[in-house]
């Protein structure tokens, strides 16, 4: 093995290692949502090439609206999927759209686009 | 009465049913996807346009006098290869601009996405293929110094044109929601005091007396108040026959007034008619999953950044141990992979069949409730029907009348429907009916006497009429002689005898039966004929349950079953391995509508039954069953066709401009399955369209 391949490999191997690293181990801490007054916890959700926030706290037994502002006009964002409360929503360019579910159960439950590409998490506390 | 006033808001001027919000939501995205196709074709074209002149001018000594002009390692080629390098970049920064954006915005989210390979692939290739041109000196021989540009500017080209295509399709899908939109009637004539006004359908309310003349539309859903007509309920129901329509029937909105002029009281209107309950269901089904798309959305969460590890251990693996040049091979293999394994095409096509199938299904007067019933639809073995209501009408008719006396047929069926007249026994209504249909005038009863279990004895026109079973016959010693046997023969067709007897002599007999609808027997054999068992559940006895069944040619039945009992005998079936479809009517069908794999309610039965059920079929034919389950066959066959086209094997060595092909091809493939889709007609049923 010359001095060459052992260079591309190690530097290959070290480009996975921050692939899985970067995508699959770190952990963003979640934005938590707000507490309106009318006993919602809100929380405004851009979808631009992802969420924005991705992962939201809310707390179990009362009532959560996201509300959706899809910036961009990429058809791959176009539908919001919360399928662990039976929701979808379409997300027409620049328009607010809440979606509203009452968190039952403590645990981390995703959101996607239709194509499961973009994700985000809802993270429910007890 | 203030309240009343507000209940009837229109009455002063006060329009309180809200306009449907779909039409207008809907010209949004099709405008917007209109714009977004149109710069995405753009895109295309600049780039395709680059693309020709970069194919050719990558490999110039392959044409006789390019390679004149232009030979290797020319200055002159240089030259070129530069304006290329710069050209490319400008279709990078305008057709691939999505790629690049789309892929930075996905890495500040941590995901990575389609954009992100697409951005890595075309980019690599280009940073080689440029660091190459200005400084060929840092590779060992002239072999490395080719560039790719052509790879950049094709690749981002047929990408964009796969978006278009898709985006294109997608437009498609909404066509069956458009259509059914486009039904909706805009004006509607109502009567507000005492005067007939045009106004928008929106402003009916609901109590609202509406006038319709012949081929006009029906603006909403009522009940007519006064008049008759022949109405076309096509649109919503599929039946091709018009419906005879009386005061007291319902109407349909979106369905058109063939015949007759009459006045209906609107008793649902804005989004609580049935069409609008229509739309909003093929349109929650858009946004439905089935268990495909669930493995595909665990798969994709991993998927972006396992197609990068996979094409750096593919550079890996091609530098270390392929053949020279090893830099160039590796690089190939490495933008091959990232460009082919882009997953739109995965992520498109289950949600576009479903669409596109729920929305066949609505135009054909199926409604599909979410896409797990219509995907497991096509996997069904054995379909339970239940008899009354389904398979037959469920309503008795008269169905023969035996003379045995001095009394000719009408003189015996009118003395019978005097007497039925006043009896409140369903089967006495059949009688009573068939009489009044052959225009006989029923004269009245008197010294009426039912015999619980027997029958019935009344006086009419001054004679004694009997009318019941054996054991009345033989009580009152009325000798019935061959009757008997001819009353055996109509139980053995399942059908219901009762002697009649005039003056204590016998005089005939009247037959009733639930008769079986006029295509049960033609949709059964299509329903054997694609491979299922068809199985009849009834509370009726063997015997009669038998005879349907031998009518409409259906083999295992399952008589004398209880209505609580019922969802049991579904999960029997379903114990013995089999996916059990069940259709049923009635609120006695509900528990084991839900308990089967797929529940199909029949339209016309309860509230209750469609609720529980996945499927129902607005037309109260079986017919329906049959579409249904081709429907799902015929979307589901789409799925993995698409899905085959996105990995045609992990292609080592496969160029990236066959790579990019095959995403265009993918998307492509999507679009023939939808318009497959729309071209479908039911299969082994006849055109006729009757029930």
């Amino acid at each position: 093995m010359t001095w060459d391949t052992i260079v591309v490999n190690a530097v290959g191997l070290a480009l996975i290692a921050f692939i899985v690293w970067f995508f699959w181990l770190v952990k963003t801490k979640g934005a938590r949502a707000a507490l309106t007054s009318g006993g919602y916890q809100e929380q405004m959700v851009l979808v631009k090439g992802g969420y924005t926030p991705d992962a939201i706290v809310v707390e179990r037994g009362k009532p959560v609206r996201l509300n959706f502002v899809r910036q961009e006009s990429a058809a791959c964002s176009e539908m919001v999927l919360l399928p662990a409360f039976g929701k979808s929503a379409n997300l027409p360019e620049g328009e607010t759209v809440a979606v509203e579910f009452m968190p039952a159960e403590p645990g981390e439950y995703e959101f996607s686009c239709q194509m499961g590409m973009l994700r985000g998490r809802v993270i429910v506390e007890a | 009465m203030a309240i009343e006033v507000g209940t009837f808001g229109p009455a002063t001027g006060v329009v309180t049913a809200a306009p449907p919000a779909v039409p207008d939501a809907l010209e949004r995205e099709t405008v917007a996807r209109g714009r977004e196709y149109r710069s995405l074709m753009r895109k295309w074209w600049f780039g395709a346009s680059i693309g020709v002149v970069t194919m050719v001018m990558s490999y110039p000594w392959l044409f006789p006098v390019l390679r004149e002009w232009f030979p290797r390692e020319s200055a002159q080629l240089w030259w070129v290869w530069a304006g290329m390098g710069v050209a490319s970049l400008a279709v990078l920064a305008y057709s691939g601009n999505q790629f690049f954006t789309g892929a930075w915005q996905g890495l500040r989210h941590r995901s990575a996405n389609m954009h992100t390979l697409i951005a890595m692939g075309t980019g690599i290739a280009w940073v080689y293929s440029t660091i190459a041109l200005l400084v060929p000196e840092l590779f060992p021989a002239s072999e490395y110094t080719e560039v790719y540009y052509d790879v950049t500017v094709v690749v981002t080209a047929l990408v964009v044109l796969g978006l278009a295509m898709e985006l294109r399709a997608k437009g498609r899908t909404s066509d069956a929601i458009k259509k059914l939109i486009g039904l909706q009637a805009k004006t509607a004539r109502v009567v507000r005091d005492g005067q007939e006004i045009d106004v928008p359908v929106e402003a009916v309310a609901v109590g609202d007396l509406v006038v319709v003349r012949p081929g006009e539309k029906i603006p909403v859903d009522g009940e007519i108040a006064d008049g008759a007509s022949a109405l076309d309920e096509s649109m919503v129901t599929g039946e091709s026959m018009p419906v005879e329509k009386r005061v007291g029937d319902d109407v349909i909105g979106a369905t058109i007034n063939r015949t007759g002029a009459f006045r209906f009281r609107a008793t649902r209107v804005g989004k609580d008619t049935a069409l609008a309950s229509i739309i909003r269901m093929v349109q929650d089904a858009q946004g439905s999953k089935v268990p495909v798309q669930r493995i595909v959305d665990v798969v994709s969460g991993y998927f972006t950044p396992a197609v990068a590890i996979l094409a750096i251990l593919g550079f890996m693996a091609w530098y270390t141990f392929g053949p020279a040049p090893a830099l160039v091979y590796a690089l190939i293999v490495a933008v091959t992979t990232l460009i082919i394994a882009c997953p739109c095409a995965l992520g498109m096509a289950t949600p576009m069949s479903l669409t596109t199938g729920v929305g066949l299904g609505a135009l054909n007067g199926i409604l599909i409730r979410g896409g797990e019933a219509l995907q497991t639809a096509q996997k069904l073995q054995t379909i339970v029907l239940d008899k009354t209501g389904t398979i037959t009408h469920g309503k008795p008719v008269l169905t023969d009348v035996v003379v045995a006396g001095p009394f000719p047929e009408d003189e015996l069926l009118r003395l019978a429907g005097g007497v039925e007249k006043s009896s409140e026994h369903p089967l006495a209504a059949a009688i009573v009916e068939a009489a009044v249909a052959r225009g006989l005038a029923l004269p009245d009863a008197e010294a009426f006497n039912a015999v619980p279990g027997h029958g019935i004895e009344a006086r009419v026109d001054g004679r004694s009429v009997l009318l019941g079973n054996l054991k009345l016959m033989r009580d009152r010693e009325v000798p019935v002689g061959t009757l008997e046997a001819e009353a055996l023969r109509l139980s053995d067709e399942g059908k219901t005898p009762m002697y009649v007897a005039i003056d204590d002599k016998p005089a005939g007999i009247v037959a009733v039966a639930d008769t079986v609808k006029a295509d049960s027997r033609e949709a059964i054999r299509a329903l054997s004929a694609m491979g299922l068992e068809v199985v009849m559940m009834t509370g009726d006895n063997e015997r009669t349950a038998r005879a349907i069944a031998r009518e409409v040619g259906v083999e295992r039945v399952l008589s004398e079953v209880l209505p609580e009992d019922k969802a049991a005998q579904v999960q029997m079936l379903q114990l013995e391995g089999k996916t059990v479809g069940m259709v049923g009517d009635g609120i006695n069908d509900a528990p084991a509508l839900a308990q089967a794999d797929v529940g199909f309610a029949i339209g016309t039965g309860t509230d209750v039954a469609i609720a529980a059920s996945d499927i129902t079929l607005i037309k109260g034919s079986l017919r329906g069953v049959v579409m249904a389950i081709q429907i799902s066959r015929a979307t589901m066959l789409g799925l993995p066709v698409a899905l085959g086209a996105l990995y045609p094997v992990f292609g080592i060595l496969l160029s990236p401009l066959l790579a990019a092909l095959a995403m265009s091809f993918s998307s492509v493939t999507v679009i023939a399955n939808a318009n497959r889709l729309k071209r479908w007609k039911p299969k082994g049923l006849p055109r006729r369209a009757e029930a």
